[in-house]
């Protein structure tokens, strides 16, 4: 066998879980689609965000909270094994309200959260307009307050992605682009992969392939029924740092644009970008801060993100092909510390820890009642 | 550095360039009329500070920024010299200001 684990799927999933794998010595092969993948590694929000996340599974939000602070110790070797400062930053975060009524239910929203069963406490704090504006100077009349949480941050996500891929390369990860998976078969306690480009065989494979899971997991006897969900972005000309708190749906990038989205739409595999769509967003953003109504837009970009029917990961390995994994989520980079350096491990160890069973995708076959 | 033909003769325009009293003519672009008058540097990168000048006069290579009348990065080769035109270096990025 060339490899010990086949990670099928290259982008910020993928690369992370190839990542971590490497590191602990597993020789690894990652199968790439090419350049014209639905790749939302480079077209996402670049967030590490916190405080809204895992209304309906409190596992989540202890997920999602844990690799957020495991992210400065995952990019610090990042930066040691690549030279490449992928500008992680956690200075925290807001959720800017723009009226009376956003307030009070986003107010109501994160006590509910973190009122569930074994949700971590996450700190936050409600700040009215002065308290925003304290940290915020360029707000408008127009915001009414938000909530804070020092738990998120932010990160420039191509570095990210460019960091990932050196790192594999120079820790000898095998990179195969233009590898479109046709077949998996489970055999002799190994898997034999195939597709137009011939075969690889593994001990384990690890299917990181988005949207591309739904196809792959049921060839090992999982299942990822995930389906794209259409976000939008716009980005302006870079100007001067005046942000230094992302926001969930904008961010200023390290580089000195100003990100505007996210949106999110069931739209099938169109990635067209909308007026009617990215035109809210502006608003909403030129209302939060007016000084953001003179900047010119240099691009918009659109890309399918990965969604499960209830909008959290999925994780398992497969009962009847063990050794075949499946990883998929939307947030790949609030999770990519979490996958590096905790999700790995415990592929490379063969089992996945009891904790994260409730990720299964058995969680989808509950019997309904009639 | 540039000399202009002898056969174009419009009406002179009257800018100042970082507060110095420049003179032009209709027609020109900020651009031409910032090379008319031997300036060769207009702004300083965000990057790392070096200078930089107009170069393609296309609209092309982003390299004549400048601020006029208070907004940054313009792109001093497609917008035409107007009279009282206040046209400054743009040194770094554009600062974001409240409209």
């Amino acid at each position: 066998m060339e490899a010990d684990v086949t990670v099928i799927g290259g982008g910020l999933v993928g690369s992370c879980m190839a990542y971590g794998l490497a590191r602990l010595g597993a020789r690894v092969l990652v199968l790439d689609e090419g350049d014209v993948a639905r790749r939302a590694s480079r077209a996402n929000f670049a967030l590490v965000w916190v405080q809204s996340k895992g209304m309906g599974m409190p596992q989540y939000s202890a997920w999602s909270h844990g690799s957020s602070e495991r992210w400065a110790d995952f990019a610090a070797l990042l930066a040691e094994e690549t030279g490449i400062d992928v500008v992680h930053q956690r200075p925290g975060g807001f959720a800017l309200c723009l009226s009376d009524d956003e307030m009070e239910a986003r107010t109501r929203f994160i006590q509910r959260l973190q009122a569930q069963p074994g949700a971590p406490r996450i700190p936050y704090e409600v700040l009215d307009h002065a308290g925003v504006k304290r940290m915020l100077p360029d707000i408008g009349p127009d915001v009414v307050g938000a909530i804070y949480s020092p738990a998120d941050g932010h990160v420039n996500s191509l570095k990210l992605f460019r960091a990932l891929h050196v790192a594999n390369g120079k820790r000898g990860v095998a990179y195969r682009p233009e590898c479109v998976v046709d077949a998996i078969e489970s055999r002799d306690g190994g898997f034999r992969i195939r597709g137009n480009w011939g075969e690889a065989r593994s001990a384990r494979i690890v299917l990181a392939a988005g949207l591309g899971n739904a196809r792959l997991a049921p060839m090992v006897g999982l299942d990822a029924p995930v389906i794209p969900s259409k976000g939008q972005v716009l980005i302006t000309e870079k100007v001067a740092p005046f942000l230094h708190y992302p926001m969930g749906t904008i961010r200023q990038t390290d580089e000195g644009g100003v990100m505007m989205g996210d949106s999110q739409e069931d739209a099938g595999f169109d990635t067209v970008v909308t007026n009617p769509v990215i035109s809210v967003m502006a608003e909403r953003a030129m209302r939060s801060f007016p000084l953001l109504r003179d900047l010119n837009v240099v691009r918009t970009w659109s890309a399918s993100r990965v969604m499960s029917p209830d909008g959290f990961p999925i994780y398992a390995q497969s009962r009847t092909a063990p050794g075949a994994f499946v990883v998929t989520c939307h947030s790949g980079v609030t999770l990519a510390a979490a996958h590096a350096l905790t999700l790995a491990p415990q592929v490379q160890a063969g089992a996945l820890a009891d904790e994260l069973s409730c990720f299964s995708g058995a969680r989808f076959h509950v019997p309904q009642a009639a | 550095m540039f000399r202009r033909l002898p056969d174009h003769n419009a009406e002179t325009i009257r800018f100042t360039f970082d507060g110095a009293p420049l003179a032009a003519r209709r027609g020109d672009t900020v651009a031409a009329a910032l090379l008319a008058n031997g300036i060769a540097t207009c702004r300083a990168t965000p990057a790392k500070g070096t200078a930089r000048g107009p170069y393609c006069l296309m609209g092309v290579c982003f390299e004549c920024l400048v601020t006029i009348d208070g907004t940054g990065n313009r792109q001093g080769c497609l917008v035409a010299l107007e009279e009282g035109m206040r046209i400054e270096t743009q040194a770094g990025a554009r600062r974001a200001v409240a409209p």
